[in-house]
């Protein structure tokens, strides 16, 4: 058996509970203070305005183009290059008096008058009223993901374990949402769906932990409940790596080879997946023992004994 | 204990068999061909598919393959080069009868297309092309209804011989004048019976006014007919446009989504999409003098002052003889004088009403009036402000000779080309309310060849390397579980071509990410299978136990992914819709897969040794 993590013994993880609520604390508070200090560097699909992609055969004069469309009136226009040098990026903001619609058709006239040899790749061109709309349901769907999982959660286990997974798993989005603020890379509707992906992969890992240690308050009789969670975890440790390797090298794949359409998409998921393998473990763990979980939560009666359970508690 | 009944082995292989059927589609590249429909109902037969072929023969150009299903006829060609060319020689020799549409076809054998076998549609970023989000302006719908009433009031009122003194517009209501209580009474009762359903009626105190107001529902009633004959004439719009593959959709209340796939003019599809044209028949005034009526910037009671395309003012009466929405029929051509003209053709309801009062004003003159709606968004501090413009010109004065009926012309265009655009929108009918341009994308054809190049290489990419790591590392398990997984990709692959979902950026996205999240439920099961044998139980009895113990929480850990997934594509739109759809039909795949498909791989390389010593994991 060719192994990565041989671990003999359980890992006392619940023993540095307060260490590391302490780092996830701090990782949080710095993440809030990004978002209300730097702001998330909201996309077109969010806010509103025009992006044109456009490609020139040579490099792209960046300069002259910042000067050719502020000479048409537009100001904070930002133009920029992004994965070539004939590769450019422009951004308009909403402009009075001017129908939105009609702005690429403009932008390329001014461009084409200088060089002749560039061509659209891409427009996008979003109104307020759509991108403030995305923005409120975006909101939405985060909260109704959030519940939905709860409430499964504590249908399926506990009330304790449903509120600790779901600190956890907001603790991984406010951390990729501070990450964005902080280094201000662009927000848009894949990167929204890429954190709800992450809560609902995020929460997977929970899951697997707090069966295991579900399973263990049945079997392990005369641990104490943070034995049992050192246990649980150190038992799926090995599984939990692995799993996060390989949704790591597809989602790594996609940060290479995707091109620059899926970038902030997997760059979202990449934090969401390194962070989500702590929460799980660090985060939501720790939270359980807080929320004083205890064995008589998870087995209601002696004597309710269930169908097809053996003597030691556990169903085959 | 690790067998299958033969039954379970049978299922499994056929559901595999469907599963490779459904996403073989998908690997046949497309072959450039072009589309021809009808612009009427009429369906295409043979002799008309003759027609086409010695048309394309006569260019010399080869068709590699030519299908009718009497609603489109479609050809292959070898490359873009001739597809082109045989475009041209088409639009040509087919004339104004049918909409040629440049398209690529998909190259599935013919076998595979008889069993449904279908690839995914591609989405505008995978393929280029434009989409746009257009807004229903409900408000004009509204204004529109309203005057409508208003003359219908005029005319029942009439009819019924009640006398009135005025009817105007006030605001959302119509309010309706009449000299004493009696006559407004008797009004109040036959409009009430005549409208029960959509207006109310109230009596104004100490006048003898009567009001009217649309009521909650009518209201309702207004806005959803507006959104659907919208729909309707956009869709003969994009049609007459020529485009392969449109996609034209209601998206919530107030919203139509149009897809336009391989176009890149968009400033003509703009131009034919959002343009409200309409026209309308109107006598003109020719007791008094429209200068004067211009100097003074009053019109004369009962008349209005227009501008001629001149730039002279011409008075015309109010009352409309005729509007656009009887029109059923336009095309362009030239008179007699070869001059641009449009030929118009009315349904029944109209040509009785034309030929009544063309016939009641023979040797008077009619102006028609072209009235085109624009709608621009504003920002205003920081608000997204509407404002409509309305150009209104006359574009034809001439003396009714004769009595007109079902078909004549209007003459007066600048150009071919206008009468042509004009022509093409009376054909398509008018829209019910303006519409405006929310959300504009375009994506250009080497930009979507280029996405769905580095989207398919990621997954590629990202796939061999986890099958990499899990042949190292659990061995002979991992060449299981890896099968698996390439099983499990085959099945979404097919579930998203038979439900024909279309394939986009992030539903790629979706698929990877997808793929690396399944390889979890077999990390999981060769875990649970390595931790039975480390406490040291015989190989069979892990393998047992291993499936049965992971099972539970694999159900556990994917239901709550599943949550999310449905939660997503219930508020998501667009990109997010499209990875929810994969996200979701993903887990349940990699469930199957993962579970079922894996252990009957075990079950037939393991289950039938009896005195198994060792397991290679």
């Amino acid at each position: 058996m060719f192994e990565l993590f041989p671990f003999n013994k359980a890992i006392p993880f619940m023993r540095y509970g307060r260490t590391t609520t302490a780092i996830s604390l701090a990782t949080f508070l710095f993440s809030v203070f990004a978002l209300f200090f730097y702001g998330l560097n909201l996309g077109v699909d969010f806010t509103g305005g025009t992006v044109m992609e456009v490609r020139y055969a040579q490099s792209a004069p960046i300069d002259t183009i910042r000067e050719a469309i502020k000479a048409t009136g537009y100001h904070e226009v930002a133009v920029q290059n992004f994965g070539s040098t004939q590769d450019v990026l422009i951004r308009l903001p909403l402009k009075e008096g001017v129908s939105s619609a009609q702005v690429s058709e403009q932008i390329m006239g001014v461009l084409k008058t200088g060089t002749p040899d560039v061509t659209l790749s891409k427009v996008d061109f979003v109104g307020g009223q759509v991108g403030q709309e995305l923005y409120e349901n975006g909101g939405l769907a985060l909260i109704l993901v959030a519940a939905g999982i709860i409430i499964y959660l504590a249908f399926r286990f506990e009330w304790r374990f449903a509120v600790s997974a779901a600190i956890a798993n907001l603790h991984d989005v406010v951390i990729i949402l501070g990450l964005f603020a902080f280094f201000q890379w662009q927000f848009d509707l894949t990167v929204l769906a890429g954190i709800l992906a992450v809560l609902g992969y995020s929460v997977n890992e929970s899951v697997v932990v707090f069966d295991r240690i579900r399973e263990n308050i049945r079997t392990m009789r005369d641990e104490t409940i943070p034995d049992i969670i050192d246990s649980a975890i150190t038992s799926t440790m090995s599984r939990t790596i692995i799993t996060h390797v390989s949704t790591q090298i597809m989602v790594l794949a996609m940060l290479w080879f995707g091109g620059e359409a899926l970038h902030n998409f997997a760059l979202a998921l990449t934090i969401g997946i390194m962070f989500g393998i702590y929460s799980s473990v660090l985060v939501a763990s720790p939270l359980l023992l807080l929320f004083g979980l205890k064995r008589e939560h998870m087995i209601p009666q002696e004597s309710e004994k269930m169908e097809g359970m053996n003597a030691d508690g556990s169903i085959v | 204990m690790n067998r299958y009944p033969l039954w379970k082995y049978l299922m499994i292989a056929v559901i595999l068999l469907i599963g490779v059927i459904y996403s073989v589609p998908n690997f046949f590249p497309s072959e450039p061909a072009v589309q021809l429909s009808p612009k009427t109902e009429q369906a295409i037969d043979p002799a008309t598919m003759q027609r086409f072929e010695q048309a394309l023969q006569a260019q010399g150009l080869t068709i590699r393959a030519s299908e009718n299903n009497g609603q489109q006829a479609l050809f292959r060609f070898e490359d873009t080069d001739v597809q082109l060319k045989a475009s041209e020689a088409l639009k040509e020799a087919v004339g104004d009868q049918f909409v040629v549409a440049l398209n690529l076809a998909p190259s599935t054998p013919s076998w595979l297309r008889a069993l449904n076998a279908n690839p995914m549609f591609l989405g505008l970023d995978l393929r280029g092309g434009v989409h746009f989000l257009m807004e229903v302006d409900m408000k004009a719908a509204l204004d529109k209804q309203i005057d409508r009433y208003e003359d219908e009031f005029r005319d029942f009122l009439r009819e019924q011989d009640i006398k009135y003194l005025g009817i105007a517009r006030e605001g959302d209501t119509v309010l309706a004048k009449f000299r004493d209580a009696a006559s407004r009474d008797a009004a109040s009762a036959a409009l009430g019976k005549e409208y029960q359903n959509s207006l109310q009626f109230t009596a104004l105190p100490d006048t003898n006014d009567l009001q009217a107001s649309i009521s909650q529902t009518a209201m309702l009633d207004i806005q959803k007919f507006a959104l659907q004959q919208n729909i309707t004439t956009l869709r003969k719009r994009v049609n007459e446009l020529g485009v392969a593959e449109p996609v034209i959709q209601q998206q919530g209340a107030n919203r139509i989504v149009v897809q336009l796939p391989g176009v890149q003019d968009t400033a003509r599809a703009k131009e034919i999409l959002g343009a409200t044209a309409t026209l309308e028949f109107r006598l003109v005034d020719e007791q008094n003098d429209p200068m004067q009526a211009q100097q003074s910037g009053r019109a004369p009671l009962g008349s209005q002052i227009y501008k001629e395309r001149s730039g002279d003012p011409i008075l015309l009466k109010r009352q409309v003889m005729l509007t656009g929405d009887y029109i059923i029929d336009a095309s362009s051509g030239f008179d007699d004088n070869n001059r641009p003209a449009v030929h118009i053709t009315l349904d029944g309801k109209g040509a009785t009403r034309f030929n009544k009062v063309t016939g009641e004003n023979v040797q008077k003159l009619m102006g028609v009036v072209f009235i085109e709606n624009k709608i621009e968004t504003k920002e205003v501090n920081g608000q997204a402000v509407k404002t409509s413009t309305t150009t209104q010109e006359v574009i034809n004065v001439a003396r009714i000779q004769e009595q007109l009926g079902k078909r004549f012309q209007i003459t007066g265009l600048d150009s071919p080309k206008e009468a042509r655009d004009l022509a093409l929108l009376l054909r398509a009918g008018a829209l019910a309310a303006p519409v405006y341009i929310v959300e504009e994308r375009t994506v250009g054809p080497s930009m979507g060849k280029e996405n769905i190049e580095k989207g398919f290489n990621s997954n590629i990419w990202g796939f061999v390397a986890v099958v990499l790591f899990m042949v190292i590392y659990y061995r002979v398990f991992g060449v299981i579980s890896s099968v698996a997984l390439a099983i499990n990709g085959f099945f979404l692959f097919a579930l998203l071509s038979m439900i024909q979902a279309t394939l986009t950026l992030p539903g790629l996205a979706g698929i990877a990410l997808t793929l690396g999240m399944a390889i979890d439920a077999n990390v999981l099961i060769n875990e649970r299978i390595r931790e039975e044998l480390r406490a040291g139980a015989s190989p069979q009895v892990a393998i047992n136990i291993g499936y049965e113990r992971a099972w539970g929480t694999i159900i556990d850990s994917n239901l709550t992914t599943l949550i999310a997934g449905i939660a997503l594509f219930l508020l998501g739109s667009g990109p997010i819709k499209g990875f929810a759809v994969v996200l979701c039909l993903g887990i349940l795949t990699s469930m199957f897969s993962a579970v079922t498909v894996s252990r009957a791989m075990v079950n037939l390389v393991y289950g039938y040794k009896p005195h198994l010593q060792k397991l290679a994991i």
